[in-house]
């Protein structure tokens, strides 16, 4: 019941000496075990450091319209180049890059919270609060959220800031997170140790906080890489049809201001290839890092592949 | 079929076609700026006209639309208007209704979505289902990684690698658009091959991202197939592999794909929506692009309402006809 294997997973079926293993030769270990989890967890990191380093390299400032000649091919001066305001991309990619990341760990993290109390409260209590919920979640996931996101967005296109981006993706992302959590809490309600807390007396918020969420961690920690992936995705989505932030160069936005100018036709391609080359990275580090996550929270994977 | 089920997923149909339409109608009442204030101010400003009468001419179309009625009347005729398919006029091109626009566009969007999903789910189906199969080459295995890597990626993403690579370093296809500007639309062969040649790229595009998810879904249910009794059987009878792979493993691993088509229905038409965007298609994405670049919320609205209901109808659809493809299938009370 108590979760010994969340971090450290006693390899004992891995190797024969496992019991000799000091924990970081464990975690070594375990890590060679589960080299999706170190991959994408390297990606992302890597993304955060051009975020967190960038600036020392360049001034952020250049990534203003104005500050440099316009459209330059990549130099010593410009290593990515400029674009047709006069940008540096450079800069462009070390402050926009950190804005999408940071709209994605918000609405992820937003959507998460609200889907998890949604959960719990939907798939512990049921009766009529489980049926209303879950119709209103079963229903409006049959509707892409994209277009929802559109609706939204056009009617309050010039006031859109990153924190506002967040938010609105955010009340979309709880969706997925409600379903999965529920039908988890579904599977847990009625085993032993949660009757044995609920003959003991224990109140239902006690047993959701002791005995259930501790449990559940693994697995909503998979969960939140996989809101996070889905609130970057949307906010790209909606950025390239320029329903994003407009004063800010988050990624999505970098890609629309070069389809609008036409860099693609125009052979601009440093001005629209690394913001698409770390969407990529970005994508790629969420999907290796929640399929890791999925090898710890479903220990029922690991022998199958 | 039960009748319970059959109404309770009628009842679906109708409360997403509600709430689509209710969102609809509130959001821009909620939002700071009045359309039709902003846009004649916007053309008289073009117009290099003094803005004196502006305010009589915004009276004069609210009265018009009826924007000068009480809420609840301007909800209950909303609601009457959308379900007629009647979305109103569009703003940026005024004496254009909504639904011809959409209308003239549709076409194109259905016929470069269903062609391109037809190819990525049969590729992606037979990909994935080599790839689960012992008796395979191992080239399908290591397929699979690249067709999960592209199917991580945005759509839109790579059709702009595509265009740039292959139509502006190499131009084999054409830039964008759906046709020849220099060509009349016609019911005749050059016509029908030139925009056939259009479609390739935004298709191609669709095609690739679309594929390792159908791959991914079909190795899943293969590796359960093949573990299967009557496979097992059918391989001691000494049935040629072919067809223990078709009529074996692939019609039973094939089933759960229908119901993953229903529910990626959404990604794919949203994804494809952007698609259109780049390639300057001439279908509902680029007429979406072109009408919030004008913030001309009416075709907003009404291009987000016909979305809705045809991936409402389609999904619709494939609940209903999904007993009749697989027989183990009964609604009772889930």
């Amino acid at each position: 019941m108590a979760n010994t294997s969340v971090n450290f997973p006693t390899p004992t079926l891995a190797s024969p000496h496992a019991r000799d293993r000091t924990a970081p030769q464990a975690l070594l270990a375990y890590c060679r075990r589960n080299p999706q989890l170190v991959i994408g967890a390297a990606m992302l990191l890597g993304l955060v450091l051009v975020g967190v380093l960038g600036p020392f390299f360049v001034d952020p400032k250049q990534a203003q319209p104005l500050s440099a000649p316009t459209a330059q091919p990549p130099s010593r001066q410009y290593p990515l180049g400029t674009d047709d305001y006069g940008r540096n991309l450079l800069a462009v990619m070390v402050t926009g890059l950190p804005l999408t990341l940071r709209i994605g760990f918000l609405a992820g993290a937003l959507g998460l919270l609200v889907g998890t109390f949604l959960g719990f409260v939907s798939g512990y209590l049921g009766g009529p609060v489980d049926a209303v919920i879950r119709t209103l979640v079963d229903t409006s996931l049959t509707v892409p959220g994209l277009l929802i996101l559109i609706t939204i967005a056009a009617s309050i296109k010039g006031f859109i800031s990153v924190n506002i981006m967040a938010l609105l993706i955010a009340s979309l992302a709880w969706r997925q997170p409600s379903r999965t959590v529920r039908a988890q809490v579904l599977t847990l309600r009625d085993r032993g140790y949660v009757q044995v807390a609920r003959r003991s007396g224990l109140s239902t918020p006690e047993i959701i906080v002791k005995e259930l969420l501790p449990n559940l961690l693994p697995f909503l920690a998979a969960s939140f890489v996989g809101a996070v992936s889905y609130a970057i995705l949307a906010s790209i989505g909606l950025e390239a049809l320029g329903l994003g932030p407009q004063n800010d160069p988050t990624l999505g936005m970098t890609v629309y201001w070069a389809i609008s100018f036409s860099a693609p036709l125009r052979g601009l391609w440093w001005w629209w290839l690394p913001p698409i080359v770390a969407v990529v990275i970005l994508i790629l580090g969420l999907l290796l890092l929640t399929m890791g996550l999925d090898e710890i929270a479903n220990p029922r994977l690991r022998r199958a592949a | 079929m039960p009748i319970g089920y059959l109404v309770r997923r009628v009842m679906q149909f109708f409360i997403v076609l509600w709430g689509a339409a209710t969102l609809n109608f509130f959001l821009p009442r909620l939002a700071p700026g009045n359309p039709v204030r902003d846009r004649l101010l916007s053309q008289a400003s073009q117009g290099g006209l003094l803005q004196s009468g502006v305010e009589e001419m915004v009276r004069a179309y609210n009265a018009e639309f009826g924007l000068d009625k009480p809420l609840w009347v301007q909800y209950g005729r909303y609601l009457y208007h959308v379900f007629q398919l009647d979305f109103g006029f569009s703003i940026a091109n005024y004496p254009a209704k909504v639904l011809p626009m959409i209308t003239a566009a549709l076409p194109w969007t259905i016929g470069l979505l269903v062609v391109s999903s037809c190819w990525a789910f049969v590729i992606g189906t037979l990909l994935g289902a080599l790839a689960a199969w012992p008796r395979a080459p191992r080239f399908f295995r290591y397929l699979i990684g690249p067709a999960m890597a592209l199917s991580a990626i945005p759509y839109y993403m790579l059709s702009i690698v595509l265009v740039y690579l292959f139509a502006v370093t190499w131009p084999i296809f054409p830039l964008s658009r759906g046709y020849s500007i220099s060509r009349l639309p016609g019911f005749n062969l050059p016509f029908i091959l030139d925009v056939l040649r259009h479609a390739i790229l935004p298709g191609f595009s669709i095609v690739l991202a679309a594929l390792g998810f159908w791959a991914l879904g079909m190795r899943g249910m293969m590796v359960t197939t093949r573990g299967e009794d009557y496979v097992t059987f059918a391989e001691a009878k000494g049935l040629r592999d072919r067809r223990i792979f078709f009529s074996y493993g692939l019609r039973n691993a094939i089933l759960p794909q229908m119901t993953a088509f229903a529910i990626s229905l959404g990604t794919v038409v949203s994804g494809s929506v952007i698609v259109e965007a780049i390639f300057a298609y001439p279908g509902i994405g680029t007429l979406l692009l072109r009408a919030i670049s004008a913030s001309d919320y009416f075709l907003i609205y009404g291009i987000v309402f016909m979305i809705v209901l045809s991936i409402a109808l389609a999904t619709l659809a494939i609940d209903l006809l999904y007993p009749f493809l697989d027989p183990r299938i009964s609604y009772r009370k889930a």
